[in-house]
């Protein structure tokens, strides 16, 4: 993947006047989160973080965002969205039993758990999970297409958007309280935010990005 | 007319976790505007018969409490959410600030089921305006007279001319900062403060509609341009829809509740009601509410439920008696029908410059036409459309929930954020008896059944939302935006249930919020909308709080309360 904002950090504003006690707080309470799960069961952790991998791939040149542990930690607190599909069981139970139908799927198609699938048939799984087209009894009546609609790519999306490193890799300004922006109109930025490299001028624009604070 | 005080509220201790231990509470309530601070409070008794025990402190209830306590009412406002000082309790992050929504469970059904939680409801003291975008538009005046101006919904028992003069009073009471000329709809005065700049993205919509050659204004926000008390001018952080850590935002927390509080009403945090109790006649005596682990009960001579359109008719339901077995204020069939969402979608797509949405308000600039313009429609109704500046979460569900993306393509696409533009409609759904807040069987932490929220879309609905689509993907093709995309399912704020009406056969309430069965039970929140109209509901909420106080306190003078 092309690096569009050389060298920006949004964790290099963290004693600026963009962030303020509460949000450091927040953020180095996310940044300890990984390791170990405590929701999933060690085999149902291999095989979020296979999903993850497909649904939000990342460059190997950084390191990654822990997203299976920050989902874990979703369903540790059992954080609910404040709505939920009649078709579709409560949070913990849905990626419970997705988890189990979707290895099942796998199984019944390739023989191997979908740990074990090379990425373009684990791509094909999730676009038919995705095209409502996985059943069977493993999905107890619960259909797969709301199942990755509503759960699987939400939550994890959710997860990978909810850290540092994805504000930095698509030049978000991150935590703005209390200094806030100035320059508001078109192409005008504020020395705060992220330079954005335009093919050209990669260099001023990693210049631009290590003086952001 | 105030009874007996007694200066206790609950038990005395340090509340740092404003999310599990109350903090209104003996004899103060945390000022909004300092770190640490304390306001005083005057406490009531839970035997003390108050005049008014109202449920709920956003739009409707925190604007009511405010003014039925100014006019010399003994009032308790119970809200199941935190009392939040925004100065110190909101992190600039999306993740952590969903501690604002209504995120218990609810059941949706339908063939359109709602998305509910961020978008839709909040649990805080304040309500949703905690959260809400600040954006303070007044009804187009015909939308009273729906049915015999327009023909289509139904008709509400207001007038316009006097719901005019309750606009200005909520929008001086918020300082709404505006446009000094606005270009639809009868004459309206000055806005009290000045507009705020528009960002890239409210610039697009700017030349988008000049281009389409319609008239843009920018946005009437409830968030201050200047300084004005304690509340310092917005610093466009663009964290408005996940709770403003500045104060700038000018929500019912921090302008109608301080008032309250100086005129001596009370108000419960972390109060969860489950009930409205009624006696043998027939008539409202209190409320049961769970607070710190355990039931209580208020006594009250009146009750108001002011719990948005989804908790208000639940309660209602809930509070089902013997002799009212479908429900308090039911008479009428009609608690939990005709639930009307506003229609949301957007149109999506990349300029050349760079636009970073993030900065500011979400919605600086909007265009109202569609509102005021019956011609070349083939649906009733009318729609506004507005710029957009979703932060990266919210951009990034909306990516791969409404565009469909996962893998490389969902990363290749996040990465152009800084150059994304977009115009969002809020449009009006007509009214739908099918549309509708029953009792699911499963039940909440407080053992109360959850709600169930069934919706679908008519078709009247369906050709507004093509007609929206369709011109703002002209009007996005107008300022050369490429690879434009429609986002086709999104509803945002809810109303109706609880409708108001000249006849109890077709209506619950009364124009004075008053439910016909019930004399002493007041229903005062977004519920009460006979129909929705085009523009966002909140000045309209709070307009018929401020005349419902006044109508109440011309009752009691008149013995008729
Ligand atoms: C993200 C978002 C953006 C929005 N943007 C805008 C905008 O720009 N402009 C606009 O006009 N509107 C906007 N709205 C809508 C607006 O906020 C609501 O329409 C308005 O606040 C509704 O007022 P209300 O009094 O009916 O309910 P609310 O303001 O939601 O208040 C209801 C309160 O009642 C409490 N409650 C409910 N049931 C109980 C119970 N049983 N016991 C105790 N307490 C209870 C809740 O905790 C809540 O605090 C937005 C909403 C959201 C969610
Ligand atoms: S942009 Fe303004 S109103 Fe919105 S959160 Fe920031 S300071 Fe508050």
């Amino acid at each position: 993947m092309s690096n569009r904002y050389p060298g920006y950090d949004v964790l290099a504003k963290r004693h600026t006047p963009s962030w303020n006690e509460q949000t450091r707080r927040v953020i180095d309470k996310r940044l300890a989160i990984s390791g170990e799960p405590r929701f999933f069961t060690a085999q149902e952790y291999a095989l979020v973080g296979a999903i993850c991998a497909r649904i939000v791939p990342q460059p190997s040149d950084r390191a990654p965002i822990p997203v299976a542990a920050l989902l874990d930690e979703k369903l540790v607190l059992n954080a609910l969205d404040g709505y939920r599909d009649a078709r579709l069981p409560p949070l913990r139970e849905a990626w419970r039993r997705g988890l189990r139908a979707l290895d099942e799927a796998a199984r019944e198609a390739h023989g191997v758990g979908f740990t074990r699938l090379d990425a373009a048939e684990q791509d094909a799984l999730l676009k038919r999970a995705e095209e409502g087209k996985l059943e069977g009894p493993a999905w107890e009546g619960m259909p797969s297409k709301l199942f990755f609609e509503k759960r699987l790519l939400r939550d994890i999306v959710l997860a990978y958007y909810a850290h540092p490193t994805s504000w930095s890799e698509i030049g978000w300004g991150g935590p703005a309280s209390p200094r806030g922006y100035v320059r508001m109109g078109f192409n005008r930025r504020d020395p705060w935010e992220a330079a954005e490299a335009h093919g050209d001028d990669d260099a001023k624009a990693l210049r631009e990005n290590r003086r952001v604070g | 007319m105030a009874t007996t005080t007694r200066k206790r509220c609950g038990r005395t201790g340090v509340s740092d976790d404003p999310q599990h231990v109350p903090r209104a509470r003996d004899g103060r309530a945390p000022d909004v505007f300092r770190h640490g601070g304390w306001v005083p409070m005057r406490c009531y008794g839970e035997n003390d018969e108050v005049d008014f025990a109202i449920v709920g402190t956003g739009a409707g209830g925190g604007t009511l409490a405010c003014r039925l306590a100014e006019a010399g009412f003994s009032v308790v406002a119970l809200d199941a959410g935190p009392y939040w000082r925004p100065l110190e309790d909101f992190a600039s992050d999306e993740h952590e600030q969903t501690k604002l929504y209504w995120t218990d469970e609810r059941i949706v059904d339908g063939e359109n089921p709602l998305q509910l939680g961020s978008n839709n409801s909040g649990k805080s003291v304040g309500g949703s305006t905690v959260h809400f975008a600040m954006v303070s538009l007044r009804f187009r005046p015909e939308w009273f007279k729906a049915r015999s101006k327009l023909g289509y919904g139904a008709d509400w028992p207001l007038d316009w001319r006097e719901m005019w003069d309750y606009y200005t009073e909520v929008e001086q009471a918020l300082k709404i900062s505006g446009p000094v000329r606005y270009p639809w709809g009868p004459k309206r005065p000055r806005y009290p403060y000045r507009p705020h700049e528009l960002n890239a993205a409210a610039l697009v919509l700017a030349q988008g509609a000049e281009a389409m050659g319609i008239d843009w204004t920018p946005t009437p926000l409830a968030t201050v341009s200047a300084p004005r008390g304690l509340s310092p001018p917005c610093v466009y952080r663009g964290f408005c829809t996940l709770g403003c850590s500045t104060n700038a935002k000018q929500s019912v927390l921090i302008t109608w509740l301080p008032r309250a509080l100086a005129a001596g009403a009370e108000i419960r945090d972390l109060a969860m009601v489950g009930r409205v109790e009624v006696n043998e006649a027939g008539l409202a005596t209190g409320v049961h509410y769970h607070r710190e682990g355990a039931w209580h009960f208020q006594r009250a001579r009146n009750v108001v439920v002011a719990g948005y359109a989804i908790e208000t008719p639940r309660l209602l339901l809930n509070s089902a008696t013997a002799r009212y077995p479908d429900g308090l204020a039911n008479s009428s069939g009609l608690v939990g029908k005709n639930l009307m969402a506003q229609s949301n979608q957007a149109v999506w797509g990349l300029m050349e410059d760079e636009i970073r949405a993030y900065k500011g308000p979400p919605s600086l600039s909007m265009t109202e036409h569609w509102n005021y313009q019956d011609r070349g429609k083939d649906f009733f109704g009318g729609y506004c459309y507005m710029s957009q500046g979703p932060l990266p979460a919210l951009w990034a569900t909306t990516q791969a929930g409404a565009h469909g993306l996962w893998g490389d393509a969902l990363m290749r696409d996040m990465e152009k954020y800084n150059h994304q533009v977009g115009l969002k409609i809020v449009g009006e759904m007509l009214p739908q008896k099918r549309n509708r807040v029953t009792l699911a069987d499963e039940k909440d932490q407080y053992g109360l059944p959850i709600a169930r929220v069934t919706y679908s879309w008519c078709d009247n609905d369906k050709r507004l939302i093509e007609h929206s689509l369709r011109f703002m993907t002209q009007a996005l093709e107008a300022v050369d935006a490429r690879d434009i995309w429609r986002q086709e399912d999104d509803t945002c704020h809810l109303n109706g249930t609880a409708r108001m009406g000249d006849d109890p056969r077709t209506s619950v309430v009364n124009a004075d919020c008053r439910s016909w069965d019930i004399s002493n039970l007041w229903i005062c929140d977004g519920s009460v909308f006979p129909t929705v109209g085009g523009v966002n509901p909140s000045l309209t909420i709070q307009a018929i709080a401020c005349r419902t106080a006044d109508r109440i306190r011309a009752l009691a003078a008149r013995g008729e309360l």
